[in-house]
């Protein structure tokens, strides 16, 4: 049994290692790639508008094109447009061709539900039932087909990130319910494959996390904490592999963030006892004139209140879309000097895929720490809420 | 600016998927597993529990067995002692006995012989008184007249006295 846990443990640091490696690669590769097929696209372009000059779409759809490529890169824009959300899925660019799945548009708005695929609108260039697309934002359009800014609608689209985070929940449910099935065939059995990963993780956070934070009552709020762990950690980690499926920013984006934080504070508030408000109304060892003509402790702790879950909130927000940001800005450092000169872009590419491998062990680590510290925030503003009061005197 | 500006669709799904995944790893997965481990942890620490115990009687039982031996030793000692004791005693008594036998043994021949002794005194002494009288005769059957002859025949006869 020892030697297969061995084996098992070894296989999963050796695995990480190659993931790793591969995600280094990959980045890499992408970078290569897309710098010679925008050189190859400038040629192309080049030769189209000298040699066809009877062809006259294809001209001008060239000259446009020329116009496109003729802008400087613009790192920030790349950058963003991989941080934020789509409502297709880019793969690659090849060539003319740009790879990407396209995503399934859900708009409820006046007219009623509107269910379409991405593809429709052709990446911004065409109109559809009434909406187009620009960058990010679907506009609803008036019958001449202006922008219509009255009109009142939800964009319930199934964007790059909600598919993203349906994948890795997808794989999350998998490997926990399979993990469960075993347990429940034998629990007494020592554990097995990625049993032997996951478990450790979860008596880690049982007994060094949630018991300690919030005492005897723990077992009422594991559940929650385990899931909003694990959410946040399986995210992370996809959000790190550069290609399809993974690579969306999905704990990175506020809304999702948003979500897991007002998980917490509306538990917490569930959970809250009389102790808790009289601690924020009257808190004990602060002298009285803080409390009585202007409450200004109060306010504080009112405050307090709510800017916990919302630091929650915007730490892995921010921490997950730094890493992201300074991993494609590394990327993108290849193609500014490589847009001076292709040695100097080769050169500075080497730096740039040292920095991206350290970055990314980083993000790894980061994407492990982020995860266990909103899960073990989380469990102390559980354990503040359930604390009782003789608790409150000794400090 | 873009970046933080929470989507209304991202919101609804997020909401919509995180509440389904909650509620499917809170009863599918966590709870049997939580179970699960906790049973094992459990059963762990029992068998643990259960081998102290054994141990302990273990320990019991070895210290009585050792107590045991101990005792059927000193009884073996004691058993060892009494019979060399015994043994000792037939040894003395049988020698005492001995002796007394030969002592008695003794004894009685030394009756023996002295009576033997004074039976051969007697005898001897009436063989004395005997001759003594023969000898009384034989002198007084001679005549009596001569001293010297009265001598002479009363050394004579003194001479051939033997005194057996």
């Amino acid at each position: 049994m020892q030697a297969n846990n061995k084996k098992t443990k070894r296989l999963i640091f050796f695995s990480s290692i190659i993931l790793l490696i591969a995600t280094a690669w990959v980045n890499t590769a992408f970078s290569s790639h897309e710098e010679k097929s925008a050189k190859h696209h400038a040629n192309e372009i080049v030769s189209d508008s000298v040699v066809a000059h009877h062809d006259e779409s294809k001209l001008e759809h060239a000259e446009t094109e020329i116009h496109a490529i003729e802008e400087k890169i613009k790192p920030g824009e790349i950058i963003m447009g991989h941080v934020t959300d789509a409502h297709d899925w880019h793969i690659a660019t090849i060539g003319h061709k740009h790879i990407s799945i396209p995503l399934p548009i859900i708009i409820y708005g006046e007219t009623g539900l509107k269910l379409f695929s991405s593809s429709r609108f052709e990446h911004g260039h065409a109109n559809y039932e009434g909406y187009k697309i620009e960058g990010n934002h679907i506009l609803a359009l008036n019958h001449d087909g202006t922008v219509n800014k009255e009109a009142k609608f939800y964009d319930l689209s199934i964007t790059k990130i909600v598919a993203a985070m349906f994948f890795a929940v997808f794989v999350l449910c998998w490997i926990m319910l399979s993990i469960a099935k075993r347990y429940r065939k034998n629990n007494l059995k020592a554990p097995k494959g990625i049993q032997s990963f996951v478990e450790p993780l979860i008596i880690f956070l049982r007994d060094e996390v949630v018991k300690p934070s919030i005492g005897p009552k723990y077992e009422k709020f594991l559940p929650y904490l385990l899931t909003i762990f694990f959410f946040i950690f399986i995210n992370n980690l996809f959000g790190l592999i550069p290609f399809f499926p993974g690579g969306a920013n999905v704990t990175g984006n506020i809304a999702v963030t948003l979500i897991l934080a007002l998980g917490t504070f509306i538990i917490t508030c569930a959970n809250t006892n009389k102790n808790y408000w009289m601690h924020i109304i009257n808190t004990p060892g602060v002298p009285w004139w803080l409390k009585f003509p202007i409450p200004l402790m109060p306010i504080v702790e009112i405050i307090g209140v709510f800017s916990k879950p919302f630091v929650l909130m915007l730490r892995l927000f921010a921490n997950i879309t730094a890493g992201h940001i300074i991993i494609l800005g590394f990327m993108s450092l290849i193609f500014i000097f490589g847009e001076m000169n292709v040695g100097l872009g080769l050169g500075v590419s080497l730096l740039s895929v040292a920095f991206s491998i350290f970055m990314n062990m980083l993000e790894l680590l980061v994407a492990f720490l982020q995860a266990y510290v909103f899960t073990l925030l989380s469990a102390l503003y559980f354990g503040m809420a359930l604390e009782e009061h003789h608790n409150e005197e000794s400090h | 600016m873009e970046l933080v500006k929470p989507g209304i669709g991202l919101l609804f799904w997020m909401t919509l998927t995180f509440g389904i995944v909650l509620y499917i790893l809170s009863k599918y997965a966590w709870k049997p597993i939580i179970k699960s481990i906790k049973e094992r942890e459990d059963s762990i620490s029992d068998a643990l529990n259960a081998a102290e115990n054994a141990r302990k009687k273990m320990d019991a039982l070895k210290s009585d067995n050792e107590r045991l031996l101990n005792e059927a030793r000193v009884e073996r000692d004691k058993m060892l002692k009494e019979a060399s004791d015994m043994k000792d005693n037939i040894i003395a008594q049988a020698k005492k006995s001995a002796d007394e036998e030969f002592r008695k043994k003794v004894a009685s021949a030394t009756e023996a012989i002295e009576k033997e002794k004074i039976n051969a005194m007697n005898q001897l002494k009436t063989q004395v008184a005997t001759l003594t009288v023969d000898l009384a005769e034989k002198i007084l059957r001679s005549k009596m007249e001569d001293r010297q002859q009265q001598e002479a025949l009363v050394n004579e006869n003194l001479k051939n006295l033997n005194l057996k």
